[in-house]
């Protein structure tokens, strides 16, 4: 049955969109992560214009983030203060962000910067986490072998405005969760994500905060910058699709439930192992897209919202 | 809705106040509707044509839709990439373009008159905004042409109009699912000695209705308290979701 999408202005099977958002918030609920780096290629793919794909995105995000946060609140596994300290650099970074996403707009490079950072984001965190969560994974295989030193000193300590995160056991100088924030809200405005891929394992190998308090914690911060992000592209650029984001939504708020709880059966290794696996193949499915010969070589990009 | 009408009885006004082509020989022609109502089902729609000649003769109908500024992008390799590299913007291109004759349009019409009333897509006037080297904007023209054509916006070859008997004719003008909203014309000529000796113009009202009208509406005039909604509806939206999963 297809359903008329009044601010993207096409036609699209609503049975399709209501399972695009159950899939995506079943992997949100499982990894922490917003899933809007799969929605939104995703939306495009089935033929949303890329610039109310990810306006859209960041309006289905803030839905689903809130019910995965109330998921994990229950398990007491959300960090209040950190989560606000990153909310503060990613509101900056919001802004910015829809900033230039107009500019590249106006410039007709939008969709190529949009495919661009994908590309070079997810493949480069893929092949990270794969590395990482492998290694882990063989280390546990051979009792005998060193263990990670709990604590190494790098610059990263010696930055001013050290502050104690109580809940993460962590003490730490407050401008590094604001500048992962600030850099993670500018990517959320461009690519129409929350950024949990980035921020997840930032938060883990950057920040050092225990793997439990992460995807709440990430979640959280989500919320309010996916909700500016909405708000900026509404006003600024007109491509939030309210019908869309609210059809994603039903199906994504109940997925994200289920996969909240199936995620807490998966231990933290294998966890990450699945998610660069699955990062991974977006990037390689992106960059093809990239450097294939397109079937037309001209294109009129208004020509999807006159 | 009501604003589609009042614009439709204004343009109407208007044609009404335009000399036709020619004023001494007759064709009189109108649609089956004047509004194209999108809706939340909407998957294209139909139109008919249909009309009378004061005799036999040929006749000619084009649908143009409304006028705007038109960029069209080449994508070239940059570093292995495929990147916008080129763009062309021309001005007033119909967003619409259909066209329906009762013959081959070369056989019943001169050129000259297909220039001059611009029937046929080869004869719709590319200018760019800014000056650009000819034989490079007949190129962005021609991609413009094909790309539009790809989409069902223009039409790809003319369309029959049949008659019944010598006077009565009738064709139908489809319409996709992405079909531009806007006002569109439909002009009918009447075609003898492969000229146009008279014709008629007809709006057509394309217009999003209802919910969808709405919506779209609220998106651009009020942007800050659109957005306000969207998000709060979103975050409801979550709430009601985990209610069903509080106790596990």
């Amino acid at each position: 049955m297809d359903i008329y999408l009044p601010v993207a202005e096409v036609s699209l099977d609503i049975f399709i969109l209501l399972g695009l958002g159950a899939g995506v918030g079943f992997l949100s609920g499982v990894f922490g992560v917003g899933g809007g780096f799969l929605l939104t290629p995703l939306l495009i793919l089935i033929g949303v214009p890329a610039p109310v794909a990810v306006a859209s995105s960041a309006n289905q995000l803030v839905g689903a983030s809130v019910s995965g946060v109330l998921a994990h609140y229950r398990r007491g596994n959300v960090d209040f203060k950190m989560g606000f300290t990153l909310l503060m650099g990613g509101l900056a970074g919001s802004v910015l962000g829809v900033w230039m996403f107009t500019l590249f707009a106006r410039l007709g490079q939008i969709e190529l910067v949009i495919s661009l950072c994908y590309v070079i984001l997810l493949g480069v965190l893929g092949t990270m986490m794969g590395i990482e969560s492998v290694r882990t994974i063989l280390r546990q295989r051979r009792p005998g072998a060193a263990r990670r030193r709990l604590h190494r000193h790098t610059w990263m300590h010696g930055l001013p405005l050290k502050t104690r995160f109580r809940r993460s056991q962590l003490y730490i100088s407050a401008l590094l969760p604001i500048g992962l924030g600030f850099g993670v809200g500018v990517l959320s405005a461009i690519m129409g994500i929350g950024g949990g891929f980035l921020m997840v394992p930032a938060m883990i190998y950057t920040l050092g905060m225990p793997t439990s308090m992460v995807p709440g914690t990430s979640l959280l911060q989500i919320i309010f910058v996916a909700a500016n992000v909405t708000l900026l592209q509404a006003y600024t650029n007109h491509t939030v699709d309210a019908v869309l984001a609210l059809l994603l939504l039903v199906g994504g708020v109940v997925g994200a439930q289920f996969g909240t709880r199936f995620g807490t059966r998966l231990r933290g290794e294998q966890l990450r192992f699945l998610m660069a696996i699955l990062v991974l193949a977006v990037a390689a499915k992106l960059a093809r897209d990239l450097t294939l010969r397109p079937s037309d070589l001209f294109m009129i990009p208004t020509d999807n919202r006159l | 809705m009501v604003s589609a009408r009042r614009l439709a009885l204004a343009l109407l006004g208007l044609v009404a106040l335009q000399p036709g082509p020619a004023c001494a020989e007759v064709v009189v022609a109108d649609l089956s509707s004047h509004l194209i109502a999108i809706t939340t089902g909407f998957t294209g729609a139909s139109v008919v044509l249909f009309g009378a000649t004061d005799g036999q003769a040929d006749v000619v109908a084009i649908v143009r839709g409304p006028e705007r500024d038109v960029t069209v992008w080449k994508r070239g390799k940059v570093a292995g990439i495929w990147a916008n590299t080129d763009s062309v913007t021309f001005a007033n291109i119909p967003a619409f373009y259909a066209v329906a004759a009762s013959g081959p349009l070369n056989d019943i019409l001169s050129p000259a008159a297909a220039t001059l009333y611009k029937i046929g897509t080869d004869n719709l006037r590319f200018e760019p905004r800014s000056s650009t080297d000819p034989e490079k904007a007949s190129v962005f023209a021609n991609a413009l042409i094909e790309v539009r054509k790809r989409a069902g916006v223009f039409s790809p070859s003319h369309q029959k109009i049949s008659f019944l008997g010598d006077k009565l004719f009738r064709t139908t003008f489809y319409f996709p699912a992405n079909v531009p909203t806007g006002t569109y014309l439909v002009e009918v000529f009447l075609v003898r000695g492969k000229d146009v000796v008279g014709g008629q113009t007809t709006p057509l009202v394309v217009s999003k209705v209802g919910v969808d009208a709405a919506v779209f509406d609220f998106a651009w005039r009020d942007a800050f308290a659109y957005g306000v909604i969207a998000v709060m509806m979103a975050v409801m939206a979550g709430w009601l979701a985990s209610l069903p999963f509080r106790n596990t």
